[in-house]
């Protein structure tokens, strides 16, 4: 890369992410339903499962304090989604090669793909949180633990949108990243986001959770709002995030090259 | 010194997977400041050769330089010289024409208050002002090119390629593309490089015209030489007095062989020579005392220079059955 091309991606970053915010602000469908699904989920899963807190080792006597992480994690998801069928769109209909043509760096094209993710995560996680507190959530760690939430859920939307980054390049189509949206379901609900680990009866189901990366996502956000200030809890969950963020930016930064293949 | 390079190709080779060659082995030389008309059916190679000389695709084999510069070795170098509007009109739906100058202007590098006038300047040119801050998905396919065409140009590039540019276009968008194209050559002494499967488009524009079929360039040169190469121009002559034609058509004997005319009442000759006996013709018909309400030279088409190239007619080409072997080709030329 040349001096003068690493003194314009700044202003590439910015024009693209940009472009990025633009497309989400103006398709409401891609604004609303991502920030409101989860919310109602929300609703519906405190007042249904809410005497589980009744099981004898439940981590909280409030539901919704519990089911407060799980919006976090499907608002990444939908985020992901979004970002990821954008971005095939893109390859499809030629604005990719449009892109090419300029003097535009891939870096710069995947940070301005991760800033509309990261516009995503922002408003989404705001919301969230101020939902959940009106409704009686109490965050135990308090007003940084709630900053700190707030990153934790950025870092974490953006893992999933590194992840859809990748599919979108990898595969070229929205369908293909659509696929994938399942598979991210099975994975949330395969984790600990509805029931501690250790109230799982089922052994294969526990084994599972155990491994599930989403579970330590998942368990570091609870953490913050039921537990107060559990080290070992948001290492993970950051740790995970920042490795998921790595890898697929490599992979993502792998397969761009071999989507732009011009000379 | 680039400025004044246009593009040079040799022996060019494009393979897809599976061993198809879209591009096989071409040869192909545009001068700076000509248009460049690259004529041929769908699935000829038009596209692929424009997306290596582009370098959106890397050459398997051959060489080609852009501008100067090797298009797979200096591919930064190329796209910075040169203007690009593909086949498939790539635009945003979610952006107004507006704000596709402003990215466009923003990746090429153009300062912030040039991009600005620079970017309402080229829409006011291509006729898109007044729809500049609607939606590109509010815009008509004619409106989407014309943007399209904009963009391209946004960077002042020295070349510029136009990928089957009024595909899909009503006459009037069509003619309104033709002028800006004619107009940028013209006044500007951009290149252009442009592909098409309208024999007419490329017989109004272009100075030279290379025709590919099958990945192969079967004929070169300019829209008049190539259709003086394969056919003569034909002369029709309506005699006033219906039983005249056989007089008028002893007439013109001495200038060519009798045709089948287009319609009944005329006579119709293709000319041994060329248009020059137009003069003679008039006076021998003036002699033998013909009286005519009408007398029209018809030139060769480009078609013409297809069918006597491939065998084959332009239109419905691309689903004729596999062409004959170029020894074959060679005889029914001679």
């Amino acid at each position: 890369m040349t001096a003068l091309a690493h003194s314009a991606l700044p202003s590439q970053v910015g024009l693209l992410a940009g472009r990025a915010v633009k497309r989400i602000l103006r398709n409401p469908a891609q604004l609303v339903f991502p920030v409101l699904f989860p919310l109602i989920l929300l609703a519906v899963n405190t007042s249904g499962l809410d005497a589980a807190t009744q099981l004898p080792g439940f981590p909280t006597a409030s539901y919704l304090d519990f089911a407060l992480a799980i919006p976090f994690m499907q608002g990444a998801l939908f985020a992901a989604l979004n970002g990821g069928q954008d971005l095939a769109r893109d390859i499809q209909d030629g604005f990719l090669d449009r892109l090419a043509m300029t003097p535009m760096s891939g870096a710069a094209l995947l940070a301005g793909q991760l800033g509309g993710a990261l516009f995503m995560g922002v408003i989404s996680a705001v919301l969230y949180l101020v939902v959940g507190i009106a409704f009686g959530a109490g965050i135990a760690s308090g007003v940084g633990g709630g900053l700190v939430l707030l990153l934790l859920a950025i870092s974490i939307s953006s893992a999933f949108a590194c992840f859809g980054t990748f599919v979108a390049l990898r595969a070229g189509t929205g369908e293909a990243v659509q696929g994938f949206f399942p598979l991210f379901f099975v994975l949330l609900f395969l984790s600990s986001a509805f029931f501690p680990r250790d109230l799982i009866e089922q052994d294969w189901f526990r084994v599972v959770a155990t491994y599930n990366p989403v579970s330590y996502m998942v368990e570091g956000i609870r953490s913050l709002v039921i537990t107060g200030w559990d080290g070992q809890a948001l290492a993970q969950a950051f740790g995970l995030s920042a490795l998921a963020i790595i890898a697929f930016l490599a992979l993502s930064s792998r397969a761009l090259r071999t989507r732009l293949v011009r000379t | 010194m680039t400025e004044e390079r246009g593009i040079d190709v040799q022996g060019l080779v494009r393979e897809f997977k599976g061993g198809v060659r879209a591009v096989d082995g071409i040869d192909l030389q545009v001068a700076a400041g000509e248009i460049y008309g690259f004529l041929g059916p769908n699935g000829a190679g038009k596209s692929t050769t424009v997306k290596v000389l582009t370098t959106l695709l890397p050459p398997t084999a051959g060489s080609a330089t852009v501008a100067g510069y090797d298009v797979a070795e200096e591919g930064a170098k190329v796209r910075a010289a040169i203007g690009v509007a593909l086949q498939d009109v790539a635009l945003d739906p979610m952006l107004t024409g507006r704000e596709h100058m402003r990215l466009q202007g923003g990746l090429q590098g153009i300062p912030r208050a040039e991009r600005g006038r620079r970017g309402d300047e080229l829409l006011e040119r291509v006729g898109l002002s007044a729809a500049a801050d609607r939606k590109s998905k509010t815009y008509s396919g004619g409106m989407k090119r014309r943007l399209d065409l904009a963009l391209a140009l946004l960077h002042k590039p020295r070349i510029l390629f136009l990928d089957e540019p009024t595909t899909g276009l009503d006459v009037q968008s069509r003619t309104a593309l033709w002028d800006e194209v004619a107009r940028l050559a013209r006044d500007e002494g951009t290149t252009v490089f442009l592909t098409t499967q309208y024999l007419e488009e490329a017989d109004v524009l272009a100075n030279h015209v290379g025709i590919i079929d099958r990945g192969v360039i079967v004929a070169e040169g300019t829209p008049a030489a190539l259709k003086a190469q394969v056919a003569k121009p034909t002369v029709e002559v309506v005699p006033r007095e219906a039983g005249d034609c056989a007089a008028t058509a002893a007439a013109l004997r001495p200038f060519g062989d009798t045709v089948p005319p287009s319609a009944a009442g005329t006579v119709a000759v293709r000319l041994d020579s060329g248009a020059e006996q137009l003069a003679d013709i008039v006076r021998a018909l003036d002699s033998a005392n013909i009286a005519v309400v009408n007398l029209a030279l018809h030139e060769p088409t480009l078609d013409d220079v297809f069918l006597a190239k491939t065998g084959r007619s332009l239109e419905g080409a691309a689903d004729a059955p596999p062409e004959e072997p170029a020894a074959d080709r060679e005889r029914a030329l001679a």
